[in-house]
């Protein structure tokens, strides 16, 4: 058994119009064994798992399974060879019951009953340690709790070829520990494991082989005891880098802007903002860190005027007038007439900072369709805008009238940001700004936002990532269920001293 | 008068039960089907033309007919229209993935036009001084009730006087009930339309699910037809006669929250809203077309209302309306 | 085949993926040979059902549709511009909505409440002030009765998102009762009122249509301006792409959805005042006669581009009136009409995934020699 492999591919291809995913792609996977896929956004590490797990058809190619070929051309296909993927996005509907998304599309033999399936559910859970309620509805559910549903629904129909996407994004460093302990007793159960990661040392610490993709090509396979990040990283981006981040000491910090009390109700009535309190200051990035849908994007959307407030002020420092502004319950528009300036990249790239049937120029009025007198439209200033933008940026499109949605991830967000700091802000506020893009954009990312920081402006940062977190900001925020948990300094804290932080308040819930 | 009242409202709501009740089994599968007032008019034209052909072969003479055959032959050529409809919406919206209000306005236009061209030329080739066709024979084995009815007073009338496919619309609309809220086949179709890409990587045949849940509905909306010219018109068919209960019935789907259990209490309502202005002693010819009025404004009360509630189970599927494509990227 | 222990599934035949932007002459093409295809078609089912040969169903197609125009006979070919024309002006008055996202299926009732105005004002003060008087009254009555009919819905879908589209299609009908209320009313029981002299429309060049046709130009132009050219249309287009991104950059949605179902409306009025003040100079509850739906499915397929639009128009108009002309000459039912341009509009529809999507067959694989 140990000598044959569970799965093997064999020079699979895929395209996309005139994107090639995945080229000649090989690798194999034993049982016993865990597996990291490693390659930056973009290199097509997703699209090979979803051709094993029936998703997408490879062009071109051979899967092989127990050393015989398979066709696979549907998720059932890929039961009946008991291959499961645990997606990124999750995979659920939102108002079933846990067992009912467990169950979904099964055909046990059988009259239908729920209560049988949910003592299998939970016989699941003691075998491997997992803490779900099988009546629980998905949308009252935490995102790790949502995961632990994902790995359950897969090892329920029996699956002993796992495959993981990304499965650490949205997990706090306590909860990651807890999923790595869950996956090494899979592998020892002789379950073959395939982990889909761009972070390097989850790889080194889980893993017992890596194989690497880079732009759609498969790189090589390298026994995870004989590597090392330098190596890895090589081999993911191609060249030698330095993957480093520059942070200078903040200068002549002022307070820019004081939230007090801010209390936030969405529209289920449920509290996303509880009294919370901070102090931006200018010069200095502020980092904001907290397990995902934990009240970051009300908060930012509180401070640019898209959220109601309960109550609570949002104080601007205006350094024109020296006046204290009161931002709160203030459409975006009269907070621009104010003077204020604020800029905004959003967490929906495509569904609110940007139009994405709309070509870059239309994209760049977004800001500034108002100016101009009359009721026509000014479309020069904007086009020169985008021609500066892609100039400078170097963002790769086929003309300025491309629809931004036809760019790449790291290109739409250029485009997005280097509009939002054409706006000469005092304020600069960006909401996972790297989350999908390749290595050299992020960094472009980066260092844009340094490069704002180092003009004195007020720059907050939510990030998901807690090693960049801690390389990039000055200080950073700590939110949990929509309360500040704690506010440290990034040059001292460690990532565990945050994660305790992220579930400090109801740590009992947030445990998968 | 009250008892004729409510008796008088059943008939009138069931083409709006079986309307509904399909309109919610494709809007589980995520398809907003606008083409349901077509579909009811194609499935009532077909059960016409069924019928008229069953009569012409039976030489028009009654005591020739067989009652199973003159219920069957109507009922399987209305549900086949219905079917072959509901096939045409699929390949659109769901091969093709055209737009769905698109495809549904335009399949209505077309059903409307269809049921009117065939009943129109049914009512040339009779060469009746009346514009319509009458299949009085046919009807009269549709509109059969419990012998027993008559002798049991205002019970017997307002619960037992009424035709089969009356009774078969509650059993229809339970059925889909159960079928949606305590079977495999349900909970998988109830999440092709909330998230078909999840319900795809659960492994469920997401466009089949499609096919078949807008089929069957059509085919269910399509007995809706039926009902209407075989029981409640008497075997009458007149062009446009049917009008816009398909619209109504849609609406109805809002009310009932997606729910078959309450379209059967909303379209009975609606079917006595729709019965008022001839209950109401005492009104003009202005005034009655005044009161034709009041389901609509009833409809339109409701759907404000309902937009009002913002429930999580209360909401529509959520994919309602969205193409799905695999390979989205 | 070798022996396999587990089950070997079939692979899939086709693969459809999605394209990129296609060459626009290219896309033109498809849409020309869908209508094709479509008349090719309905010819059959014609020639089927009449016994008339193909050319024969065609040439009958041309002349019920444009007359005889080659015999100097003009009045056809005029009608035909006429209806285009008001098929048009309705299809302009739903586009901006659409192009909001917004689906207001009410252009039938917006055009008749606007169309009942006009007829009042023309009952109840014709002769009663000049003649150039009461047709401003009648205008400003048309658009404002159409803009409010419009605006219920804009109302209730802005502050609590309510279905735009059963609330509208409910208008239509609440509409249809009321001009059905008022004919009885004034028709004095017979259901017809005969036509009204005063407050007409002038006829200019003797040409009974050509103001109507000159009108809707007009306003094609200008709508066309406004929506590419204008910041309303720019606010239309971002709040129909994302509200999202309205929101993000400060434009007030509800605003919007209200100002542009209020044009909307209105340009449906103005279509209802053309037909009663401009054509039939009375009403009834069919005036509009479902063009209002029609509307929709030529917005639709013009792409929201006016020009397109009126293309669009003219090939419907020229369908219903040339296989009318096919259904008369040969004792068929009228509804024919409805079936043939239903045909060719689910062709039109249809046709759209070819464009969108690329579709290929897949290479059968030689043989399992691994």
């Amino acid at each position: 058994m140990a000598t044959q492999a569970a799965i093997e591919l064999r020079n699979i291809t895929k395209t996309f119009g005139h994107v090639v995913a995945n080229k000649n792609v090989s690798l194999t996977v034993a049982r016993g064994e865990i597996l990291s896929i490693l390659g930056e956004n973009g290199s097509g590490k997703t699209t090979l798992m979803n051709m094993i797990s029936g998703i997408y058809f490879p062009d071109e190619g051979e899967i092989f399974i127990d050393g015989k070929e398979a066709v696979i051309t549907s998720p059932k296909d890929a039961f009946d060879y008991k291959i499961g993927m645990i997606h990124q996005h999750f995979k659920l509907v939102d108002v079933f019951s846990a067992t009912e998304n467990i169950v979904l599309g099964l055909n046990e033999a059988g009259k239908y009953n729920l209560e049988a399936a949910e003592d299998r559910v939970k016989t699941i859970c003691e075998r491997y340690g997992f803490e779900v309620e099988p009546k629980k509805k998905v949308y009252t559910m935490s995102v790790s709790e949502k995961q632990t549903v994902e790995i359950i629904k897969v090892l329920y129909r029996g699956a002993d070829i796992l495959i993981l996407d990304e499965p650490t994004a949205v997990l706090t460093p306590q909860e990651t520990q807890k999923l790595f302990a869950v996956l090494r007793r899979m592998r020892d159960d002789g379950k073959a494991i395939i982990i889909i990661t761009h972070k390097l040392h989850e790889v080194l610490s889980l893993s017992d082989r890596v194989a690497v993709l880079r732009k759609g090509e498969y790189i090589g396979t390298v026994n995870t005891a004989e590597t090392n990040e330098a190596e890895l990283t090589e081999m993911m981006v191609g060249k030698k880098i330095e993957l480093n981040i520059h942070r200078s000491e903040p200068k002549n910090t002022v307070p820019r802007l004081e939230v007090h009390h801010i209390d936030c109700t969405n529209r289920e009535g449920v509290l996303v903002l509880d009294d919370v309190s901070f102090t931006a200051n200018s010069g200095e990035i502020l980092g904001i860190a907290g397990i995902a849908g934990s009240g970051q994007r009300e908060l930012l959307e509180a401070i640019a005027g898209l959220q109601k407030l309960d109550s609570g002020a949002v104080l601007y420092n205006n350094p024109q007038t020296g006046n204290m502004d009161n931002l709160c319950s203030k459409t975006p528009l009269q907070i621009r007439e104010l003077g204020v300036r604020l800029s905004f990249v959003p967490e929906d790239r495509l569904g609110m900072g940007l139009v994405g049937n709309m070509d870059i120029v239309d994209n760049m009025m977004l800001r500034s369709y108002t100016k101009g007198k009359g009721v026509f439209l000014e479309r020069k200033p904007p086009k020169e805008l985008a021609e500066h933008i892609i100039d400078e940026l170097e963002v790769v499109t086929p003309g300025v009238n491309t629809p931004v949605r036809r760019l790449s991830g790291g290109n739409v967000q250029k485009v997005l940001v280097g509009r939002e700091i054409a706006a000469a802000p005092t304020v600069f506020m960006a909401a996972y700004p790297v989350r999908g893009l390749d290595i050299n954009s992020s960094y472009t990312i980066y260092n844009l936002l340094n490069q704002q920081k180092e003009q004195g402006v007020a720059v907050i940062f939510v990030g998901e990532d807690l090693d960049v977190l801690l390389e990039l900001c000055d200080r950073i925020l700590v939110i949990g269920s929509g309360r500040v948990n704690g506010i440290v300094d990034a040059r001292t804290a460690t990532k565990e001293e945050i994660g305790l932080l992220m579930t400090k308040t109801d740590g009992g819930k947030q445990n998968g | 008068m009250i008892t004729a009242f409510i008796s008088s409202a059943i008939p009138l709501g069931v083409p709006l039960l079986y309307g509904s009740t399909g309109e919610i089994v494709t809007e589980k599968s995520g398809h907003l089907n606008l083409g349901i007032p077509g579909i009811m008019y194609v499935g009532g034209i077909g059960g016409v033309i069924g019928a008229f052909l069953y009569e012409l072969a039976c030489g028009n003479d009654i005591a020739n007919m067989n009652p199973a055959l003159a219920i069957l032959i109507p009922l399987l050529c209305s549900i086949g229209g219905a079917i072959l409809m509901g096939l045409l919406y699929s390949f659109l919206t769901v091969t093709l993935r055209v737009n769905q209000n698109v495809t549904g306005l335009a399949l209505t236009t077309f059903g409307i036009g269809l049921g009117n061209f065939f009943g129109g030329s049914l009512i040339k080739l009779v060469d009746s001084d009346m514009p319509s066709i009458v299949l009085t024979k046919t009807s009269s084995f549709f509109r059969a009730s419990l012998p027993f009815a008559d002798d049991l007073g205002w019970f017997g009338e307002i619960f037992l006087s009424h035709d089969f496919l009356t009774y078969l619309s509650i059993v229809v609309a339970l059925v889909v009930s159960f079928v949606l809220n305590r079977t495999r086949v349900g909970l998988n179709l109830r999440a092709v339309g909330e998230n078909p890409a999840t319900a795809d990587a659960a492994g469920i045949h997401v466009t089949r699910y499609k096919y078949v849940a807008t089929c069957l509905g059509s085919a269910i909306a399509g007995l809706g037809g039926l009902q209407y010219v075989m029981a409640y018109a008497n075997g009458v068919w007149s062009n446009d006669a049917f009008g816009d209960r398909g619209w109504m019935a849609i609406a109805l789907v809002i009310f009932a929250l997606w729910k078959p259990t309450m379209a059967i209490f909303g379209s009975f309502l609606f079917g006595a809203l729709c019965n008022a202005n001839n209950y109401i002693n005492g009104l003009g010819d202005a005034t009655q077309e005044l009161f034709k009025m009041l389901p609509y404004v009833v409809t339109i009360i409701v759907l404000v209302i309902t937009s009002m509630r913002k429930k999580r189970e209360h909401q529509p599927p959520q994919g309602l309306g969205l193409p799905y494509f695999r390979e989205e990227r | 085949m070798a022996d396999t222990t587990v089950k070997k599934h079939r692979e899939p035949l086709l693969h459809i993926a999605k394209r990129d932007d296609m060459v626009w002459w290219k896309a033109c093409l498809i849409r020309l040979s869908a209508i094709l295809l479509a008349l090719l078609l309905v010819g059959i089912i014609s020639s089927l059902l009449t016994g008339e040969g193909f050319g024969g169903v065609y040439s009958i197609m041309l002349r019920g549709a444009f007359g005889r125009i080659f015999q100097g006979k003009t009045s056809l070919l005029w009608r035909f511009f006429q209806q285009t024309a008001i098929l048009l002006c309705l299809s302009l008055a739903v586009t901006p909505a659409f192009k909001m996202r917004f689906w207001n299926c009410g252009a039938e009732g917006q055009a008749l409440i606007g169309g009942l105005a006009a007829m009042v004002c023309m009952m109840k003060l014709g002769g009663k002030m000049p003649e150039w008087l009461l047709i401003v009254v009648i205008v400003v009555f048309s658009c404002l009765a159409g803009a409010v009919w419009g605006v219920i819905p804009a109302l209730f879908k802005a502050h609590y998102k309510t279905n735009e589209t059963l609330f509208t299609l409910m208008m239509n009908y609440v509409a249809t009762q009321i001009v059905a209320y008022y004919v009885y009313l004034t028709g004095k029981g017979s259901g017809i009122i005969q036509p009204v002299s005063t407050g007409n429309l002038p006829v200019i060049a003797g040409l009974p249509y050509l103001l109507n046709i000159l009108i809707v130009c007009v306003l094609m132009v200008v709508l066309f301006v406004y929506l590419k050219y204008s910041k309303h249309g720019y606010e239309i287009a971002v709040v129909g792409e994302s509200q999202n991104t309205a929101r993000y950059i400060g434009i007030r949605v509800k605003k919007v959805i209200i100002r542009t179902m209020l044009l909307s409306g209105a340009l449906c009025g103005v279509a209802g005042l053309l037909l009663v003040a401009g054509t039939d100079h009375s009403i009834n509850t069919n005036t509009v006669g479902g063009q209002g739906f029609t509307a929709i499915m030529v917005s639709w397929l013009g792409h929201f581009n006016p020009f397109v639009m009126a293309l669009i128009s003219g090939l419907v108009v020229f369908l219903r009136s040339g296989a009318g002309k096919v259904a008369d000459s040969f004792f068929l039912n009228g509804s024919f009409a409805d079936i043939v341009s239903g045909v060719v509009i689910l062709f039109l529809v249809g046709c759209e995934f070819f464009i969108r999507y690329s579709v290929k067959i897949r290479r059968g694989k030689k043989g399992g020699n691994a």
